[in-house]
C-alpha cells in the first residue's frame, strides 16, 4: 500500500513538472491567459497591465506595479488585516493576563 | 550589560546572525522594484532578526533595538502611511492611490508613481514588522 502511495505521488509530481515546464514565460503577450481579447469578446486586464506597467511607473517589476499601484486598494486591505490581527492578539492576551 | 543567557555560544551566534538577517530584510524590501521581494517579505525578515535577538540575548537587552511599548504604535503608523498617501492623492484632485497626483512639483507622473510605490512599501514594512514583534512580546508576557 505504501508503494502505491509513493507511485501516485511520483506520478503527480511528474505531471506538475511537465505542466510547469510548458507554461508561457512571465509577461508574454499572446499566451492563452494573457490575450488582449478573451474568447467571450471582452478585453483582458492582464494584457493592459503588461503593456503599460513600465510606462506608467518606471518600475521593471510589473508585479510590484500591480500590487502597489493598480491594485493598491487590495494591498491597503492586507495591511489593515495585519494591523487588526496584531490589535486582536493584544486585546485577547492582555485580558487573559489580568 | 549583564548577559541573560547561560550559553555564550547562543549569545554570540545570535548577535552575529541578527544584523545579517536584518540587512537581507532591507535588501529584499528595496529589491521589490526589480524582482521578487517587497514590503511584506522584507518586513517579515526584519521582524525575524529582532525576534532572534529577543530569544538569544534576552528580552531586556533587545529592548535597545525595538522597544515593546512602541511596537503597536509603529504598526498603526505604518498603516497610516499607506492610507494617508492615498488620502493625500484624493486631496490633490486624483483618484484614491493615484500617486501621479502627489504634490511634488519637480517630478513627472511616472517617477512619482515609482517613489509612491516605494513610500507605501515603507508603510507596509513597518506595519508587518512591528505587528509580528508585538504579537511575540504579548505572548512572552502573557
Amino acid at each position: 500500500m505504501k508503494i502505491l502511495q509513493y507511485l501516485v505521488l511520483i506520478a503527480v509530481a511528474g505531471f506538475l513538472c511537465v505542466a510547469v515546464a510548458e507554461l508561457a514565460p512571465r509577461g508574454e503577450i499572446g499566451a492563452p491567459v494573457q490575450e488582449k481579447i478573451n474568447p467571450a469578446g471582452t478585453p483582458v486586464a492582464g494584457a493592459h497591465y503588461i503593456e503599460h506597467a513600465y510606462k506608467d511607473a518606471h518600475t521593471p517589476n510589473m508585479v510590484a506595479v500591480i500590487l502597489a499601484d493598480y491594485r493598491a486598494y487590495d494591498t491597503l486591505g492586507e495591511v489593515i488585516v495585519v494591523f487588526a490581527g496584531a490589535i486582536g492578539c493584544l486585546f485577547i492576551l492582555r485580558r487573559r493576563r489580568s | 550589560m549583564k548577559t541573560q543567557t547561560e550559553s555564550p555560544i547562543i549569545e554570540v551566534a545570535g548577535r552575529g546572525l541578527a544584523p545579517v538577517i536584518q540587512l537581507i530584510g532591507i535588501y529584499v524590501f528595496f529589491h521589490g522594484h526589480y524582482g521578487p521581494g517587497g514590503g511584506f517579505q522584507g518586513g517579515v525578515l526584519l521582524a525575524a532578526g529582532v525576534l532572534l535577538l529577543r530569544m538569544t540575548i534576552g528580552f531586556e537587552n533587545s529592548q535597545l533595538q525595538v522597544k515593546s511599548k512602541i511596537t503597536i504604535l509603529l504598526c498603526a503608523i505604518g498603516a497610516l502611511i499607506f492610507a494617508g498617501t492615498g488620502l493625500v492623492t484624493v486631496w490633490f484632485g486624483g483618484n484614491f492611490m493615484d500617486y501621479a497626483y502627489l504634490p511634488v512639483s519637480w517630478m513627472e507622473a511616472d517617477d512619482l508613481r515609482y517613489y509612491g510605490i516605494l513610500f507605501i512599501e515603507v508603510g507596509v514594512t513597518l506595519a508587518v514588522m512591528t505587528a509580528l514583534i508585538a504579537i511575540y512580546d504579548e505572548l512572552l508576557e502573557a
